[in-house]
């Protein structure tokens, strides 16, 4: 299998397991209100661990900021979201919601929503490894 | 001079030009750095630390200076070529001639919302995704998935009526023209847009979908009919602004320039038809 890894080919066998009409469902559940997930600028969401459209979802609060690359753990959020075990970047804005580097133009009320807007983005392609940036 | 033209006034040569400018870029390296360095600044640029290109005052003056370090590198191929601009306020559907297959291509297939046509298919010409944040490596598009209208005239125009360039705290919270523009307040235009062309537009590297250029010279465009409208209206804040750009201080990654040397378009370029 030239250009694609082992696990993207599970991935994406995954994504179409869950359907192409789930998807498209999931497009608008992704970036709809959850009530049990409002954002609350100030506080600290709580960590979350599921497996959405066949991926791994994974989030928690990072106080540790020495070790994770990028802004994940740094002075950007304080929290940092993996999909399949990959940190995905993301950012908290000032009004407390947040982005990701999949979705970095349109704000998420909650790092769950933000991690599960980037797995419907993704169609079951795997992350690339966060770099620092170079500036 | 640099004459930057509305792109659906485009003759068929100058889309001939432009196009074969960009991918004359991408052969040889250049391209990909732009895209680097633009996604470089959008994972560092943070509301409550240093922000130099983005959710902040200096947005525009850095994305000035980016376009016209980019269409430099394209006249550097083809000195005939200008970048044109994207009103999409006025092609606002995916059946515009900008998405024709002689010019940028279309929307992505439903299955993985890759382009499948025009000169930037993943097929041909060789327009690899090498700076990316997935292990996908074709252009993707999807027109109007991601939100449904484009914004229009009169959310432009709510806009500009903004007299105040920014407002404290300098970043994605703020009240003025420049959030409001940018689009993290208010009605939200240039956010919008990325949005609602999707796939690679909407990540932090966007600039590998080659309406990026357009989208951002008309983001441009707005902020000199901004500066038309209000020309007693400076740039904020002018100092001792932690974390932010001041009008005289300089930008990362140049260190060279500075928002003040920014102002006007003019040494630079001019447009095809009057602010």
């Amino acid at each position: 299998m030239s250009g694609i890894t082992r696990r993207q080919a599970i991935g994406a066998a995954a994504s179409a397991a869950a359907g192409l009409a789930a998807v498209g469902a999931a497009r608008a559940s992704a970036t709809g209100a959850e009530p049990h997930d409002q954002a609350h600028a100030g506080a600290e969401p709580d960590s979350f661990d599921e497996v959405y459209l066949g991926r791994r979802i994974q989030g928690a609060p990072s106080h540790d900021g020495g070790h994770h690359a990028g802004h994940g753990g740094g002075h950007g959020a304080g929290y940092s979201v993996r999909i399949d075990g990959d940190e995905l970047h993301i950012m908290r804005n000032a009004d407390g919601t947040w982005i990701s580097v999949i979705n970095h133009y349109e704000p998420r009320a909650t790092p769950r929503a933000l991690a599960r807007a980037a797995v419907v983005e993704l169609q079951g392609a795997t992350l690339v490894p966060l770099a620092p940036p170079a500036v | 001079m640099t004459v930057r033209k509305n792109q659906s006034q485009l003759t068929a040569d100058e889309k001939r030009r432009f196009v074969n400018a960009l991918l004359a870029l991408k052969r040889d390296g250049r391209y990909d750095a732009f895209v680097s360095t633009h996604n470089d600044f959008i994972m560092s640029d943070t509301d409550n630390g240093d922000r130099v290109g983005h959710r902040s005052p200096s947005f525009l003056p850095w994305h000035r200076r980016f376009l016209i370090q980019f269409e430099e590198a394209l006249q550097s191929v083809d000195p005939s070529v200008a970048l044109p601009y994207w009103d999409w306020t006025t092609d606002r559907t995916p059946a515009a001639s900008l998405w024709a297959p002689d010019f940028l291509g279309g929307t992505g297939r439903s299955r993985d919302s890759q382009v499948t046509d025009g000169a930037f298919a993943s097929s041909g010409n060789g327009w690899r995704i090498n700076v990316r944040v997935d292990g996908r490596d074709f252009l993707r598009r999807s027109l109007g998935a991601g939100v449904r209208q484009l914004p229009t005239k009169a959310e432009v125009d709510s806009v500009l009526a903004m007299s105040t360039y920014d407002m404290s705290p300098w970043n994605s919270a703020s009240d003025g023209f420049r959030n409001h523009l940018e689009g993290w307040r208010g009605v939200n235009l240039h956010n919008r847009v990325h949005v609602w062309v999707g796939g690679h537009m909407a990540t932090g590297a966007s600039p590998n979908d080659p309406v990026f250029w357009l989208h951002h010279a008309y983001v441009d465009r707005l902020w000199t009919q901004w500066q038309s409208r209000h020309p007693n209206s400076p740039y904020l804040p002018t100092s001792n602004t932690r974390d932010v750009v001041d009008l005289n201080d300089t930008m990362r990654p140049w260190g060279n320039v500075t928002p003040a040397d920014m102002l006007d378009h003019t040494r630079y370029y001019t447009y095809d038809t009057a602010a």
